[in-house]
């Protein structure tokens, strides 16, 4: 569990950083810019102007108090004078609000519009970079590691994009348009205003950071948390057999609480900001509220931006003050709306690095160019390319002088002296050299991690070697491409993983063209047509959370249809009828039988019995090929196989 | 339903009512300020040249005496309220846990595990942000709105009228666009568990993908169904953000009819119905009210956006386990003799098929009885209702002569030590899971199961021996191994009875034939029941059940079967076959 919390946290948490990571920031800009490279542009500019605008009406307000305090002090009560001077302005104020209106409505449409355009954009991007990962990609993982990159921080970039950047932009907008503002008031009055602004900044960097740590250690103890509860739900029936439900929920009491300190930390922090902030704007208030009086009274020169445009200088007055002030709450307002996005800022960019860590994997690579297409092969073995679907299948190998030659497809394997390591160093794979003839049975026996699985991940080119060393019907699988080498070989892992889908939609995974008919007789052959009509539904019954309805058994006999469907020259079936008893082995064998005929057939299995029937079998030891024969012949040598054969040696 | 979920506030009942108060103590000073700050004004602006600084000033230490406490207000309410929803959301969390564990697997298989981690963890969650929410709005927002209403109309008499257009105006609005958007919401949050699913699926089939050369297939998939939720999300949202609009125009027409409507006033009375002070307390006010309802509304929106989440808690909470310790319970079991009188079991209600049917067995205390059959018939099924993991539908199932639903749960299970097919080792050492059997297990001990269970060997072999760290699902021992470790924890148990269900399918056939003979010899008196596929690990039984369907369909010894039982007889000839041609 530990080593997933410190992989999920980003590069710059690790060292204990909690600043925000302005290249991430960046990137996430201009992917947000390249989504959408007018719309974007467009709602800056809304924003900012009804950011403009949202400033604008302190004027005009200010300018009415004016007029109104104007005529109350010369006693004149003659409101159709004072309308004359009011309600213009008043008018331009309503101008100015619906403008402001109107932008608001564009940028919040606009905005939701480009929020979900975006995260669909990238969720797309990710998927399709992932679907072009190697398999290695996958082997070395953790799949809730992976998951969590499209959930949880996909989630907290949604956040990023409708909230925070929106709030900053506008935030700072105004910030800046409220400042010039009081500039072109008064100078001293701005300076007042900026330093307990300053202070602002600073508590909210200091507190913000502060909860931002805490948050970011919440989510490795959210992941802890869920570790836990996984392994022991999953292993409920243990816990139940051994009575040990109190020892269990004491240690996920514990971890609980580790998540409560961290999560009451984590919000007590954030929910400080507010307060905090908006209480150094109330004496803020205070401060500028006296130092206006303190300027009026002393009569202190108003230097201000304003003086040096008009020919007298404006004299600090209470027309002046009163808008400072509210000037004032809404400088402090703002400064607080910003800092309540820095927690969402900070985990949104520990997010977004880790998303771009998954689209900056190498995706797998591919120089393979001859392909498979459609053939004709007449009596002389001559071929030539068709378009449609003729049953025949040819290799279309295209040479550096520019001509093309074609071989037909038939299932021809051979392997000579091939080496192979995962990591460097640790070699898997020694010296293995074997020859599988078209509609020839292979097998493979072996102690797990004897690298039998390995050697089919070659064949399929899941990990790639060394040129050369495997040929395809005579072809050096490198030179192969990846979809077309795949199409040919069909697979089936002990591990079954089906689809969301009817048991239909599942068979036809095999083949998308392939009809009702072709997908029912596959199941036939794979012995699963049988139970396949007692489900409910029969073939529409819809599999759920990768078939958890069906047994796993019957799971393996779907997936051998699946393969079936696809009807190719090679098929790889490693362990694929692990889980099916002996009893239904022998009903499905027969249909198995059918199915393999006429095609090249590489098998993995524990039990003997599946493999007893094969051309050759192979037994290999930490990677090596230590027996090759057939049955007979391994028996009568008496050698490992042998033991295995007569139970003294076990298998693992 | 929510009181059920309230129950799990607890110790935290001061902090939360401790935030209710001080939010609103916070709330009482922040409305009091601006109605300080407009008579400052309206003095600076009475005053003129006769300002005084004596006055400014003391109005100012007020103004700071009341954000220092309006500060003390917020931080503790800040502190009280993280407090009380993370400690909330602990108990609550504690509790569903707690709850799942007593369940019994008959409420388990109503949920799946990935559901149960879900309502854990993204739901309690949910739960926890509305509940901070409530506790720090839901006093707060109501009292100011009915606060500033009030002073609205204190302050600004006639202009205050605009309140009674434009409140309703508002909160009707806000009410109608969450009307709209939350069942658009609830859809597409659905719809996103589902595109979720399809990437797990990716992740986990990656091979399946890569075999079938699916990759472009899946992209076309996901890109379609990614595109789908992003269209219904943002129609959602865009019926939210209409929220933005309506709020701004009715701040706005609240300050035009204020200004218009004030300046008449002020300068028609000249000053004596309304100053210009209260005319700006107005503009104030009208903000807060206008922003209290928008809060309301955000109360209600996250309300019924975590209902779902509250509904889902709650299904587990109110899920009555089944099968719980009877009262006057019997707190010793006899001995192992197992007693089953027409027993018959369906996994639920609903199902059509009987699991078992009408199962008649009568096994003596230490007898050896193995089970023999098909997938799916039924023999892990059989052997679950001896420690009561299920409960029988009729019949009765009696161990040591009493009935196993009289025992106390951990008596009974203490007893039946079952060795599951699915056997599973927890992360942590050897030593440590071994000791799930029996927590007080000397050293000794340990290695004397092992011994027992053929694992004491090879858990010597590894360099670390007994202290080996076993990684979650115990992926670093190989099958044999795991199973052989399994057998060891179960015999720490020292049970009366004794259950294999098909716990030696990787260990190979001598190893098998040692762990049987051990039984024989060191636990005599255990009744074991072993279910196998191999004939060879149980033709040495007492007795030998053949089953099929659900069903005993043969009972009797090897040599008994051999001559009676056809299916025994086929399995038996299929398995030796190949031996006898080379041997």
């Amino acid at each position: 569990m530990s080593n997933t919390n410190a992989k999920k946290m980003p590069a710059g948490m690790e060292h204990g950083k909690r600043k925000i990571d302005f290249k991430v920031l960046g990137r996430v800009v201009k992917l947000l810019f390249q989504s959408y490279p007018r719309l974007v542009p467009i709602t800056m500019v809304c924003i900012a102007f009804s950011a403009a605008v949202a400033a604008v009406p302190a004027i005009f307000i200010q300018k009415v108090l004016e007029v109104v305090t104007k005529y109350m002090d010369g006693g004149i009560t003659d409101w159709g004078a004072a309308s004359r001077e009011i309600l213009p302005m008043v008018i331009t104020l309503a101008g100015l609000y619906l403008l402001s209106i109107t932008l608001t409505t564009i940028q919040t449409q606009l905005m939701a519009y480009i929020t979900q355009g975006f995260l669909c954009k990238l969720r797309r991007k990710m998927f399709d970079g992932m679907q072009n990962l190697p398999i290695r990609y996958f082997d070395t993982n953790k799949h809730g590691d992976i998951m969590s990159y499209y959930t949880n921080d996909i989630d907290t970039l949604r956040q990023l994009v409708s909230q925070s950047l929106p709030t900053l932009l506008q935030s700072s907008i105004i910030v800046i348009t409220v400042l010039g503002i009081m500039l072109w008031y008064s100078v001293w009055m701005t300076l007042v205003v900026l330093l307990g602004v300053s202070l602002m900044v600073f508590v909210s960097g200091k507190i913000g950071g502060g909860s931002a740590k805490y948050f970011v250690r919440l989510q490795s103890h959210i992941g802890k948390i869920e570790g836990y509860m996984q392994e022991m739900m999953s292993g409920q029936k243990v816990v139940k057999v051994f009575s040990r439900e109190d020892k269990v929920k004491k240690e996920l009491h514990d971890i609980n609480d580790e998540l409560f300190k961290t999560s009451y930390r984590a919000h007590a922090y954030a929910n400080m900001l507010g307060p905090i902030i908006m209480n150094i704007g109330n004496i803020l208030y205070v401060i500028v509220a006296a130092a206006g009086g303190l300027f009026i009274l002393g009569g202190i020169p108003n230097y201000s931006i304003g003086a040096i445009f008009s020919a007298s200088m404006l004299v600090l007055t209470i027309d002046i003050a009163v808008p400072f002030l509210n000037m004032t709450k809404q400088f402090t307002g703002n400064v607080n709306q910003f800092s309540q996005q820095i927690n969402s800022i900070v985990m949104a960019l520990a997010g977004a690095d880790r998303i771009f860590n998954l689209m900056d994997q190498k995706p797998e690579t591919d120089e393979g160019y001859v392909t498979l297409v459609n053939a004709y092969v007449d009596e002389q073995g001559n071929v030539t390319e068709a378009a449609e679907h003729t049953g025949q299948w040819a290799w279309k190998h295209p040479h550096g002088d520019g001509t093309t030659t074609y071989t037909p497809l038939r299932g021809d394997v051979r392997m000579e002296h091939m080496d192979f390591a995962y990591e460097e160093g640790k070699t898997v794979l020694h010296d293995v050299t074997l020859y599988a003839k078209p509609g020839q049975k292979v097998a493979f026996v072996g102690a797990t991690g004897a690298g039998k699985t390995t050697i089919t991940n070659l064949i399929n080119r899941f990990y790639d070697i060394a040129d050369g060393k495997i040929r395809y019907d005579g072809i050096n699988i490198n030179k192969i491409k990846k979809a077309d080498l795949r199409r040919s070989l069909g697979i089936v892992l002990q591990e079954t993983n089906l689809f969301t889908g009817t048991v239909m939609d599942n068979i036809r995974y095999g083949k998308l063209d392939a009809t009702d008919e072709a997908c029912i007789e596959a199941a036939k052959l794979a012995g699963a047509h049988d139970f396949i009509t007692r489900l409910p539904g029969g073939y529409q019954c819809e599999l759920t959370n990768n078939g958890a309805n069906l047994s796993q058994g019957q799971r393996q006999l779907l997936a051998i249809a699946r393969a079936a469907v696809a009807d190719p020259p090679v098929m790889i079936l490693d362990e694929a009828t692990s889980s099916i008893d002996t009893r239904t082995e022998a009903i499905v064998q027969a249909g198995m039988d059918r199915l393999m005929k006429g095609r090249t057939v590489f098998v993995i299995a524990h039990r003997l019995s599946t493999v007893m029937n094969s051309d050759v079998i192979m037994v290999l030891d930490h990677g090596r090929i230590i027996e090759r024969g057939d049955h007979q012949k391994l028996i009568d040598e008496k050698g490992t196989y042998y033991q295995l054969y007569t139970g003294a040696f076990e298998l693992e | 339903m929510l009181k059920r979920l309230a129950a799990s506030v607890r110790e935290f009942k001061a902090a939360s009512i401790l935030t209710l108060l001080f939010i609103v103590g916070e709330a009482i000073i922040e409305t009091f300020i601006p109605f300080i700050t407009a008579d400052l004004i309206n003095y600076i602006q009475k005053a003129g040249s006769d300002l005084k600084m004596e006055r400014i000033l003391w109005t100012g230490l007020l103004l700071l005496g009341m954000a220092a406490l309006s500060l003390t207000c917020g931080g503790i309410a800040a502190y009280t309220c993280a407090k009380a929803s993370s400690g909330f959301s602990r108990n609550l969390r504690n509790d569903v846990f707690d709850k799942i564990q007593d369940f019994s697997f008959h409420n388990v298989d109503k949920f799946s595990t990935t559901s149960l981690v879900t309502r854990l963890t993204t739901d309690i969650n949910n739960i926890q942000m509305s509940f901070m929410m409530i506790i720090r709005t839901a006093i707060r927002a109501p009292l100011m709105l009915i606060f500033s209403i009030i002073m609205a109309f204190y302050m600004g008499g006639l202009l205050a009228m605009s309140f009674v257009v434009l409140v309703p105006l508002l909160g009707m609005g806000l009410f109608l666009v969450s009307r709209k958007a939350m069942p658009a919401f609830r859809a597409v949050f659905r719809k996103y568990d589902r595109l979720n699913e399809s990437i797990e699926e990716n992740v986990r089939g990656a091979r399946v993908v890569k075999g079938f050369s699916r990759e472009d297939y899946e992209k076309e998939k996901f890109g379609t169904a990614a595109e789908d939720i992003s269209g219904d999300f943002t129609r959602a949202e865009r019926i939210v953000a209409c929220n933005n609009p309506l709020m701004q125009f009715c701040v706005n027409a609240n300050m035009i009819f204020v200004l218009t409507v004030g300046s008449q006033l002020i300068i028609k009375s000249g000053g004596a119905t309304l100053n210009v002070g209260h005319m700006s307390a107005m503009l104030t006010y009208g903000m807060a009210i206008l922003m209290q309802l928008m809060m309301l509304n955000m109360i209600y929106v996250i309300i019924t956006m975590s209902s779902e989440s509250v509904k889902r808690v709650n299904e587990v909470l109110i899920e009555t386990s089944d099968i719980q310790s009877p009262d006057n319970a019997v707190m010793e079991v006899n001995d192992g003799s197992i007693d089953f009188d027409g027993v018959s079991f369906k996994y639920s209600a609903k199902a059509e098929r009987f699991a078992l049917a009408d199962v008649n067995l009568h096994i003596k205390s230490g007898m050896t009885v193995g089970i023999l059959g098909g997938t799916g018939s039924s023999k892990s099924t059989l052997v679950q209702l001896i420690p009561r993991l299920y409960d029988v539908t009729e019949g009765s199932i009696k161990v040591g002569g009493v009935d196993v639903r009289q025992y106390d749960l951990d008596t009974l299970r203490g007893q039946v030590a079952v060795v599951l097919q699915k056997n599973l080792l927890f992360s942590g050492t050897i030593k440590e899971n071994l000791r799930w059997g029996n927590e007080n297990a000397s050293d000794e001990e340990l290695v004397e199961a092992c011994k027992l269970a053929q694992a004491h060997e090879f858990v010597s072999s590894f360099p670390e021996g007994y202290d080996t760290y076993i990684e979650q699902g115990g992926t670093n021992v190989s099958g044999g191994q795991k199973q052989r470790l399994c057998i060891a924890r179960a015999l720490l148990k020292k049970p009366k009875i004794l259950i294999l269900d098909d716990s030696t399918s990787a260990v190979d056939t001598k190893t098998d034939a040692m762990i049987r003979a051990g039984f024989k010899s060191y636990i005599p008196e255990t009744t074991k029941i072993i279910i196998a596929q191999r004939v060879s690990s149980v033709q040495d039984a007492d007795l030998i059940l053949v089953m099929e369907n659900g069903a005993v369909a043969a009972q009797g010894t090897h040599k008994e079967l051999l001559t009676s039982c056809s299916i025994y007889r086929e399995i038996y000839d299929q398995q030796t076959k190949g031996g006898e041609e080379h041997e």
